[in-house]
């Protein structure tokens, strides 16, 4: 067993009335890819905000239970979410890149930072894209716009600015559901290859993909975590019959 | 099986389509006259108006005893008051609108700020000129005077700044206020440098609005800023801006209607047109000067 890098014990959150998140506790191991799996409002995608409380900027939400990073409290008083950010990075559903040159987009998170030397920041742009495998496409336009690129460099573009900030968590929201197939393949590989230095939990719709990148996979339904075990294990032997239901694709 | 559904017509077989042919004809028509009356306005208006534009209408005040006319003391009143008035109401505006779309937390207290900007900017603007009039000129006892004139426009185009602000920042997608928030940065670097660089084309049309409507103002700037063609503005920046002088479309208004004199009239008219064309330009030059940095 891996060595535990996010602890969640009794999460509940309420947007307003709703009941969102229902008494999850589940653990993301160090160096691991954990993928949430579920039908669409299950709360997995919201279960990945609270990570980095992304959630806090949505007004009515109401959150109690406990996370810890590294045995430190999330949620706890006097936390900086500056600095837990910087810890969990994150990467959305829809590639973002700001509308600015590839090279600021790379550099946006270190420069809030406080990095201003110019050769570290050189330094971070080419290491955090080759780390994204993308440096090889763009290193020769780094002054260009980041949205001249294809939606799937944008996403790429979009793992290097978040990896450029050296997350130790990498948070990904259905990073592959608008990209094409061709694309898609290249990010799974990346995440397999970032696993060995990143801690990743990924959210997606295709159990093919939960199947083929994730070490863990944990299945969500109405906001309960019905299942978190290792992805072999859950595919091959679900408990939970609403697991095997959903796997199968009877449901969702 | 309904018979217009039919696929019995060939797809080179042509359906004539006489609506089509006349909306389109209309539309064409409508939009052609909009741009005939536009040219047709700014051709007549410089036609007219510039045989009486010379040197010495453009450089000297206007001469009661040697009887000429000038209007320079107008060029440079105009100036300072729309150049003031941008510098306290820009930041004033944008703030506003920052406050407003990405701070405030209560929704129905910025739905009533909302409707309270939008009923202020369609009220009549001789209003704001009782109103500048009454708390400017005498109550803060700046009397008569430019800088009268510049508080009374300031509260004018405010709420025209900040609506189009407003309105430039809720163009800018949510997606990128995530992706900077999800990086760890705060609010206001978040703010700094992606959603002000992002929204900055809107805010420039709220300046090109505003500017629009402060050099159109008349009525409201005779009552607080004074009509005196003759004031040279002299001394400290304070001394010349508590003086009183007449702009550019108070003097028109003067000798439109008072004088009677419509050549000079038309070539103030002109002056004015030129002077919208070159300040809407230099600030669309200098947004994009910020842009690019």
């Amino acid at each position: 067993m891996s060595e535990i890098k996010i602890h969640t014990k009794n999460l509940d959150l309420y947007y307003g009335d709703v009941y969102a998140l229902k008494k999850v506790g589940m653990d993301i191991y160090r160096h691991n890819v954990t993928a949430l799996i579920g039908p669409s409002g299950c709360g997995k995608s919201t279960y990945l905000k609270t990570l980095n409380r992304m959630n806090d900027t949505v007004a009515g939400v109401k959150i109690t239970g406990d996370v810890f990073l590294d045995g430190e409290d999330v949620y706890g008083k006097g936390v900086d979410v500056t600095i837990l950010r910087k810890k969990i990075g994150m990467v959305f559903q829809s590639p973002n890149p700001f509308p600015m040159s590839i090279y600021d987009n790379v550099t946006y998170g270190p420069r809030m930072h406080g990095v201003k030397k110019r050769i570290v920041l050189d330094e971070i742009v080419e290491k955090s894209l080759q780390d994204a495998a993308i440096w090889d496409e763009v290193k020769d336009r780094l002054k260009k716009p980041a949205l001249s690129l294809s939606g799937g460099q944008q996403q790429r573009l979009c793992i290097a600015r978040a990896l450029a900030t050296q997350p130790e968590v990498l948070l990904m929201d259905e990073p592959t559901s608008a990209l094409d197939p061709i694309s898609t393949t290249k990010i799974e590989e990346l995440v397999s290859q970032l696993k060995r230095k990143y801690s990743i939990v990924i959210v997606t719709h295709n159990m093919q993909q939960a199947a083929r990148i994730s070490d863990y996979t944990a299945f969500f339904l109405l906001g309960e975590l019905i299942e978190n075990k290792k992805t072999q294990a859950i595919f091959s032997a679900p408990k939970d019959s609403r697991t095997e239901d959903y796997i199968t694709g009877r449901f969702g | 099986m309904v018979d217009v559904l039919a696929n019995n017509r060939k797809i080179t077989d042509k359906k004539n389509r006489p609506f089509e042919k006349i909306f389109y004809s209309a539309i064409f028509i409508v939009a052609g006259l909009v741009l005939a009356m536009v040219i047709y306005f700014i051709a007549v208006i410089l036609i007219r108006g510039l045989p009486a534009v010379t040197w010495s209408f453009l450089t000297t005040a206007p001469n009661p005893i040697k009887k000429t006319i000038g209007i320079f003391p107008s060029i440079v009143n105009t100036l300072y008051i729309i150049v003031f008035t941008l510098i306290i109401c820009v930041p004033i505006g944008v703030g506003g609108a920052i406050y407003l779309n990405e701070y405030a937390k209560n929704k129905k207290f910025v739905r009533v700020i909302e409707f309270a900007t939008e009923t202020l900017s369609g009220i009549p603007s001789i209003l704001y000129g009782v109103f500048g009039y009454v708390v400017f000129c005498l109550m803060f006892g700046l009397k008569v005077s430019l800088l009268a004139g510049i508080f009374t426009l300031t509260i004018m185009v405010l709420p025209i700044m900040i609506r189009t602000s407003q309105e430039a920042l809720r163009s800018v997608p949510k997606s990128y206020r995530e992706g900077a928030l999800g990086m760890g940065a705060t609010k206001w670097y978040m703010v700094r440098t992606i959603l002000l660089p992002s929204s900055l084309g809107g805010i420039l049309t709220g300046i090109i609005l505003s500017i629009g409507r402060m050099v159109s103002e008349s009525a409201a700037l005779l009552l607080v800023a004074g009509g005196s063609a003759m004031y040279m503005p002299k001394g400290s920046i304070l001394d010349q801006l508590s003086g009183s002088g007449s702009t550019l479309s108070v003097e028109l208004y003067r000798y439109a209607y008072s004088r009677g004199d419509n050549q000079t009239a038309f070539g103030i008219a002109a002056v004015l047109i030129i002077i919208v064309i070159l300040l809407n330009l230099l600030t669309r030059y200098i947004a994009e000067r910020l842009n690019k940095k």
